[in-house]
C-alpha cells in the first residue's frame, strides 16, 4: 500500500493541481508546475487528473514498490526503468510488488510526473497534498521526499498497462523557447526603448529557477520613466508601493533580471511588474533548464486567449484518446 | 486618487487604488475588494486586497476579460461611498529590538546591506533623523499600526504606521535581499513594518524578534488552532519592547501552549482617525490597557 524511498533524487515533491483561496494570506496555489503533464500521467493509470503524483526535477528517485501499481511518467525525457529495464514514458506500465522504480539521466526537459495508480495519499493541507515547503504545507509533514519516507497510496481498481499519449499531443520542450507575454500591471514604467528592448533582446534561463520564479538574464538592462517616487514605494525606480503579484507576472527589481513567479509564487512584493506569460505558457516554463535560450513575444488579450484555448483543445484530445 | 485598471495576464485583473500608500486608498481597496466578492461574479477564483491595490483572479473560461473588467469597474462607485469605519482589533506583540539572532543574520549579510560598517536600526536611525537607534526604537513602538496587507509569504502582515505622513518613518530595503532571514522577525521597508511569518528570503531591514507565532500550520498554539494565519488587514498592531528575559518567559509559554496574546475589540474610523490622531491612538491604547 505504499512507496519506500530508497534515494529521493535532486528535489523531488508531492504536487497535485494545488491549492486556490488562500494567496490572500500569502499561500501561493502551488501543484505540479507543468499540470498538463501530470494529468496525462493521472490519466496513463486511471486516476482522477487532479490526483497527487511526484514531481521530479532533473535526477530521479529510486523508488520501492510494495504493491502491485500502474505508473506513468510524463513531461521531461527522463527515462524510467524498473529493476534496471527501460520503460518507455508517456506511457504505463506496471511494476510489481517487490521492484524498484529507478531513471536514468534526463535527455530534456526539467521536471518528470510520476503518477502511481490509487495516487499518493499523504495528508491534504488546506484542501491539497502539494508541497509547499515555505509554509511547511503537504508534502511529506511539508517538506519534500526524502531517503526513508513511506509514502501512502490510495486504493485503485488497476487498468490495463500500455496505454500511451500519441507522439502528436504530448508537450516536449525544444533548445530554445518563446514565451508569451501580455503587457500590463505596471508596463507604463518603463520608456518605449526598454519595452521594445524586452522584446528584441535574447535571454537565457538563470540559475535561480525553481518552484516559486524564473529568473532570467542576457537582456539589457530597462530603462524607467522618470517620476518622484510615491510615498511608500522605495527609492529604486523599479519600487511600487507593495501589491499582489499575478501567478505569471514579470516583475524586474532594479531594472536588470526578469523574474517569472511561478506556483509557489510570492502572493505579493514591491517591485514592478511588466506584465505576465499567458496561462498557456505557464507549463512550458517548468520544463526549461537554466542556460536555455529565450524569447519573450509580445500578444495582445485574444492570442492569449486563443493560445488557451489550443491547450484546452490538446487536453480534450488526450481525454479522448485515453477515453 | 485615480483608479487604474489593469491584466496581469489572461488570468487576473489587478486594481491600483493610488500609486502611493494612505489609509484612505487602503480603505478604498478594501471597500472594493469586498464589494467584488459580495458580488459573487461567476469565474472568480481568488481575491487579494493589498495596501493600496487589489487583484481579482478569474477563469477566463467562464467569464471572458472584458467582461470581468467591466463588473469590477461597475463596483468603483460602491467603493467611493464606503464606509470609511471598521470593527476590528488591537493586539499588542511583544518585540525583543536589537536581539542576538536577527544580529548575527544582518551581519553575516552585511556586504548586501547600504551601510556595512553599521546594524539596520544604527542605519535606520541616522537616516531618519535620529539620535540613536534607542531613540529610533522608542518612535517605532510608541504609536500603533495598522495591517494593510497580509502577504508575500505564509501569513505575513505589512503594516502601516498610524501617524501623520511627516512622522512615518521610511528606510530603503536591503540592496540586494539576504537569503535567510530568521522567522518572527520584525522588518521594515518602504514605509512599512512587517513580521516574517516564516524563516527564508527577504529584503526588509531587521528591527528585532517577536516571541509570538503568526503562523502555526500544525496546529500547535491554542490562538491559532481555528485558523493557521494570525492576521488579517485591518488587524492594528502595538509593538511592546520586552527584554531578553520576558522574551524567553513567553517563548517558554509558547512552547508549553499557554500564551494567549493580548487583544482588544476596538473600532477604527477612518475620519476621526484623521480629526485626531493621537487622541484616536490614545484611546486604541487604552482599550489594549484594559484587555
Amino acid at each position: 500500500m505504499s512507496l519506500k524511498i530508497v534515494q529521493p533524487g535532486l528535489s523531488t515533491s508531492i504536487q497535485d493541481l494545488g491549492r486556490p483561496g488562500f494567496f490572500h494570506l500569502g499561500i501561493p496555489i502551488g501543484g505540479a508546475m507543468d499540470r498538463f503533464a501530470l494529468r496525462c500521467a493521472n490519466m496513463l493509470v486511471g486516476n482522477p487528473e487532479g490526483a497527487a503524483g511526484l514531481e521530479v526535477v532533473f535526477m530521479g528517485p529510486q523508488i520501492e514498490f510494495t504493491r502491485d501499481a500502474l505508473v506513468a511518467v510524463t513531461g521531461a525525457d527522463l527515462p524510467a526503468k524498473v529493476d534496471g529495464e527501460p520503460r518507455d514514458g508517456w506511457t504505463s506500465f506496471e511494476v510489481k510488488a517487490g521492484q524498484t522504480l529507478s531513471f536514468d539521466f534526463l535527455k530534456s526537459g526539467a521536471r518528470a510526473y510520476i503518477a502511481i495508480s490509487g495516487g499518493i495519499d499523504t495528508p491534504p493541507a488546506l484542501g491539497s497534498r502539494s508541497t509547499y515547503p515555505i509554509g511547511a504545507l503537504g508534502g511529506v509533514e511539508g517538506r519534500n521526499i526524502a531517503a526513508g519516507d513511506v509514502i501512502p497510496l490510495g486504493e485503485a481498481d488497476l487498468i490495463e498497462a500500455g496505454q500511451t499519449v500519441p507522439a502528436d499531443l504530448r508537450r516536449m520542450p525544444g533548445n530554445s523557447a518563446e514565451l508569451r507575454v501580455l503587457p500590463g500591471l505596471y508596463w507604463h514604467r518603463l520608456t518605449e526603448k526598454a519595452q521594445q528592448g524586452f522584446f528584441d533582446d535574447d535571454w537565457t534561463v538563470a540559475l535561480e529557477a525553481d518552484r516559486m520564479g524564473y529568473r532570467f538574464k542576457g537582456g539589457s538592462a530597462l530603462e524607467f520613466v522618470d517620476r518622484e517616487q510615491p510615498f511608500g514605494a522605495g527609492a529604486d525606480p523599479s519600487n511600487i508601493v507593495d501589491g499582489c503579484y499575478s501567478y505569471g507576472s514579470i516583475q524586474v527589481p532594479g531594472g536588470l533580471e526578469p523574474i517569472v513567479l511561478h506556483r509557489d509564487a510570492v502572493s505579493g512584493g514591491g517591485y514592478f511588474t511588466l506584465g505576465a506569460i499567458i496561462s498557456a505558457d505557464m507549463d512550458l516554463i517548468g520544463q526549461l533548464q537554466p542556460h536555455t535560450p529565450v524569447k519573450f513575444v509580445k500578444v495582445d488579450m485574444d492570442q492569449a486567449l486563443a493560445a488557451r484555448k489550443a491547450r484546452k483543445k490538446m487536453l480534450a484530445e488526450v481525454r479522448a484518446h485515453l477515453g | 486618487m485615480k483608479t487604474r485598471y489593469t491584466y496581469g495576464g489572461d488570468e487576473h485583473i489587478y486594481v491600483e487604488m493610488d500609486d502611493e500608500m494612505s489609509l484612505d486608498a487602503f480603505f478604498k481597496s478594501l471597500s472594493m475588494s469586498n464589494a467584488v466578492r459580495d458580488a459573487d461574479i461567476h469565474g472568480v477564483t481568488e481575491i487579494c486586497p493589498a495596501n493600496a491595490s487589489f487583484q481579482v483572479k478569474f477563469d477566463p473560461d467562464m467569464i471572458h476579460p472584458d467582461e470581468m473588467m467591466r463588473r469590477i469597474k461597475d463596483l468603483e462607485h460602491n467603493a467611493d461611498d464606503a464606509d470609511k469605519r471598521m470593527k476590528t482589533r488591537i493586539i499588542e506583540i511583544p518585540v525583543y529590538y536589537q536581539d542576538p539572532w536577527t544580529h548575527e543574520t544582518l551581519m553575516r549579510f552585511r556586504e548586501r546591506h547600504q551601510d556595512p560598517n553599521g546594524t539596520d536600526l544604527d542605519y535606520a536611525a541616522r537616516i531618519n533623523g535620529y539620535d540613536n537607534a534607542e531613540a529610533f526604537i522608542e518612535a517605532h513602538h510608541s504609536q500603533p499600526w495598522f495591517v494593510s496587507m497580509v502577504g508575500f509569504v505564509a501569513g505575513l502582515p505589512f503594516l502601516y504606521q498610524l501617524v501623520e505622513r511627516d512622522k512615518q518613518l521610511q528606510v530603503p530595503k536591503y540592496l540586494r535581499p539576504r537569503t535567510d532571514t530568521p522567522k518572527q522577525t520584525v522588518g521594515y521597508g518602504g514605509c512599512f513594518s512587517c513580521i516574517y511569518s516564516v524563516r527564508g528570503a527577504g529584503g526588509y531591514q531587521m528591527f528585532g524578534i517577536t516571541p509570538m507565532p503568526i503562523f502555526d500550520p500544525e496546529g500547535k498554539q491554542n490562538y491559532l488552532r481555528d485558523f493557521m494565519v494570525f492576521f488579517k488587514p485591518g488587524d492594528i498592531v502595538k509593538w511592546k519592547p520586552i527584554d531578553r528575559a520576558e522574551y524567553d518567559r513567553i517563548l517558554s509559554e509558547v512552547e508549553a501552549d499557554t500564551y494567549v496574546p493580548r487583544i482588544a475589540e476596538v473600532d477604527f474610523d477612518l475620519d476621526a482617525f484623521n480629526a485626531d490622531i493621537s487622541g484616536t491612538n490614545a484611546k486604541l491604547m487604552e482599550a489594549l490597557n484594559v484587555a
